[in-house]
């Protein structure tokens, strides 16, 4: 603290004497110096990412930051989380408050072309469904005219919600509400009738109700939510290197690289692409200014895709999620990552 | 007159003095005029009992048969289940679950002696500048306090903080030296030089050479990130509160200053603050900052945001002490004037200490205003107490808990602001001088 006032103060003397300094734009010498990334969170979606007891943060999205910490660092833990709400994320992004967002973020056009945001890749697929209580006795979401409902202020489905049910042509009327947490508290004491976010935030909901029962989730899913993380434009490098962290990621649980025999295959093995996915031959670390043991410092530090989602968000967890969209592309469902060559 | 004894009966002693009847004392009296006083107010009275008994009826069972000791909500409700056959009841465990976390937030657990020290040195610090019995000594330390309060919580060697605290040592003892040859305004000016001097040129490479020659006094650095909870709240508070006074009066005299450049100046900065919402103020501080600082500077979290809380309400405090200054009578100006005090012999010993005696409602009311508004750093993603309520339900264990976690909250800040509250209070009638 005493050095950063100090470096404030020097800082703000500095401007006003009109010294401006180097623009050193470069986000992983930036990372390397300061020997920390600061990724922005979730502040609360169980599963995604939320502080434990202890106050370390944990969760599917958190694996993410802490994979490229890994890679950048050869730490997972060297993270500094900044819990961002939905409405300011972009903006704590873009004025270099974090280095990387992986923050349950849906890639849309407006938000990767307008906003100037670089999404490198998704993480999970989502969609947006509703929730409504059994005595509603409503059975799809096209008998919702009239409803009113629970929604998440700046985000995709809000927006998405006022599409489907223009489309449709129903009325509903909106409750504004800040959080997740602050949703599922409404829905509950019965101040709306519906509670619409992405499917898997309500399959965790549901688990967590005291009566799950008493509430069913709509087959409708309305909209494609692809969430990934996502850095400022400007920096390809950088951008390169969250990408391939998570591909690395992705990769490794289609070659059956795990936490657990990562360092013996990484003695070599018969397959090229995993040899050169955990930096036994080839050079593919130094392409992206890294070390060549970048992935398999993931891998050893952090786990594979599946790894994490089984953890984090599985099917044996509170959460409980099956694996869906976000199977691998070798087992129906959508997550495939480009060849490490 | 001759028929005076032929009455049958006359009285020849008093009657013994018979108790009031029980309809006109003590307490049926008090019910019969207060409660009873009429078939309306009877009505009234009874509609309200029946309404009192229902609120209570439904809300001490829920608090006092709450269950104090689970792991989860789960547990909570399993353990409810088996007592009552119901849920219907509070689920306290989550505040002995989580109860540091609420506190320290996110501070490393073997260091929470040091946020207790600097909690009790705080009250220590305050104790002569609240009530004037406490012996005068004891100020020196709320002096130190500040320091001592930045070295224990935030930790690392004792020479940082020794080196601001010399900066205004060194300005206090430049301010004395330059004040024997003239101008207020000259030693002023002299002071702020020479301890920027020190703070920026000389103090920095002393305490780099002595961090690494002699480490005193070191402590476990902890990052701001990881405090939290209650805690938070008291440092923003309590710094806030001590900044925006001096601050305040300052910002106050300057907007009645005859000097142009002066006054335009406090105004420009009153109204700008006053026009922009705090939670504004905390984005700029939080996440547009960056904007204006170069690549690879950091500049702490907490910092920024105590800044930014203590400028808010600085502006609020200075409008609050000019309607104590224009409610002085011009008289007490004059009067000054003609006893050839100058202007801040005159502020100091006439001026301020009515004005100051005038605003004491309004200058509680900023300050636990602004203890309030600290809960407004949840947005900028500081983890207070409402923050953690956030966090911890987002938590599986602990998901869908809501009126626990709040009532918690609400009490421990209706506390505070209460005592502030009585406090001023108390202070009014001590210092009330006029004949009532």
């Amino acid at each position: 603290m005493k050095k950063s006032v100090f470096l404030g103060a020097l800082t703000l003397a500095g401007l006003a004497a009109g010294t401006a300094m180097a623009q050193d734009s470069s986000t992983l010498a930036a990372v390397k110096e300061r020997g920390v990334l600061k990724c922005g969170v979730n502040p609360g979606t169980p599963g995604f990412a939320a502080p434990d007891a202890n106050g370390n943060f944990v969760g599917f999205d958190v694996d993410v930051c802490r994979a490229v910490a890994a890679a950048v660092l050869g730490d997972s833990e060297a993270v500094e989380y900044t819990p961002l709400t939905s409405a300011v994320r972009f903006t704590a992004l873009a004025s270099g408050e974090v280095d990387m967002l992986a923050r349950n973020t849906t890639w849309t056009f407006s938000r990767d072309v307008d906003l100037k945001n670089t999404f490198v890749g998704v993480n999970y697929y989502d969609g947006q469904g509703f929730m409504v209580p059994k005595d509603l006795g409503v059975s799809s979401a096209k008998e919702l005219g009239g409803a009113t409902v629970c929604i998440e202020t700046g985000t995709t489905t809000e927006l998405n919600l006022a599409d489907y049910f223009r489309v449709n042509n129903m009325d509903y009327e909106p409750v504004p509400v800040e959080s997740f947490t602050e949703a599922q508290t409404q829905f509950l004491a019965g101040a709306c009738d519906v509670y619409t976010t992405d499917a898997s935030a309500l399959a965790a909901s549901r688990a967590s109700f005291e009566n799950p029962e008493g509430y069913v989730v709509l087959p409708e899913i309305i909209s494609k939510e692809p969430l990934g993380p996502l850095v400022r434009h400007g920096d390809d490098n950088w951008g390169d290197i969250v990408r391939w962290s998570l591909n690395a990621m992705i990769a490794a649980e289609e070659y059956g690289v795990t936490s657990a025999n990562a360092s013996e295959l990484a003695n070599g093995t018969e397959n090229p692409e995993i040899n050169r996915l955990l930096g036994v031959e080839g050079e593919l670390g130094a392409m992206l200014g890294l070390d060549n043991a970048w992935a398999l410092n993931i891998l050893t530090q952090v786990g594979n895709y599946g790894e994490s989602f089984e953890k984090n968000i599985g099917e044996n967890t509170p959460v409980g999620l099956a694996r869906g969209l976000n199977a691998q592309w070798t087992e129906g469902g959508l997550i495939y990552s480009p060849p490490f060559r | 007159m001759s028929n005076t004894n032929s009455l049958s009966y006359v009285r020849k002693e008093m009657l013994e003095q018979q108790p009031a009847p029980r309809s006109q004392v003590g307490f049926t009296r008090w019910m019969r005029e207060n409660l009873f006083s009429g078939w309306f107010n009877s009505i009234l009275t009874i509609v309200s009992i029946f309404v009192i008994y229902k609120i209570l009826a439904g809300t001490l069972p829920w608090l006092f048969g709450g269950v104090w000791d689970a792991t989860s909500l789960e547990q909570c409700r399993t353990i409810l289940n088996e007592r009552f056959g119901n849920t219907h009841y509070a689920c306290w465990a989550v505040l002995t679950e989580r109860w540091n976390q609420l506190l320290y937030g996110f501070y490393p657990e073997t260091e929470y002696w040091r946020a207790n020290l600097a909690f009790f040195l705080m009250l220590a610090a305050l104790a002569p500048v609240l009530f004037d019995k406490v012996p005068r000594k004891m100020l020196y330390l709320t002096m130190a306090f500040p320091f001592l309060l930045v070295w224990l919580v935030w930790g690392g060697a004792i020479w940082g903080v020794t080196s601001v605290a010399v900066g205004f040592v060194l300005g206090g003892v430049a301010f004395k030296l330059v004040d024997r040859f003239g101008s207020m305004a000259l030693s002023a000016i002299a002071a702020v030089a020479v301890a920027v001097v020190w703070w920026l040129l000389i103090g920095p490479s002393v305490v780099e050479g002595l961090n690494s020659t002699l480490p005193l006094g070191h402590l476990e650095e902890v990052q701001s990130r990881d405090l939290g909870g209650f805690m938070i709240c008291v440092i923003i508070g309590i710094s806030g509160i001590a900044l925006s006074l001096p601050i305040g009066i300052v910002l106050a005299l300057g907007r009645q200053s005859d000097l142009f450049i002066v006054k335009t100046i406090c105004v420009g900065f009153i109204e700008f603050i006053r026009g922009v919402p705090l939670i504004t103020l905390l984005f700029t501080a939080s996440l547009l900052l960056n904007y204006f600082l170069p690549p690879g500077t950091t500049f702490d979290l907490t910092l920024r945001v105590i800044i930014m809380v203590t400028l808010f309400s600085s502006a609020y405090m200075a409008e609050v002490i000019r309607g104590g200054l224009a409610a002085l009578p011009k008289g007490q100006y004059e009067a000054a004037d003609a006893l050839g005090l100058d202007y801040w012999k005159a502020q100091r010993l006439i001026i301020m200490p009515q004005a100051l005696k005038i605003s004491i409602p309004g200058i509680v009311n900023t300050f636990i205003g602004l203890f309030k508004d600290t809960t407004l750093v949840m947005f900028i993603g500081i983890y207070d107490m409402l923050g953690l309520s956030n966090a911890i339900r987002a938590n599986a264990a602990w998901n869908g808990i809501y009126w626990e976690l709040f009532i918690f909250i609400g009490l421990v800040f209706w506390i505070c602001c209460f005592a502030m509250s009585q406090y001023s209070q108390w202070l009014e009638r001590k210092l009330r001088t006029d004949h009532r």
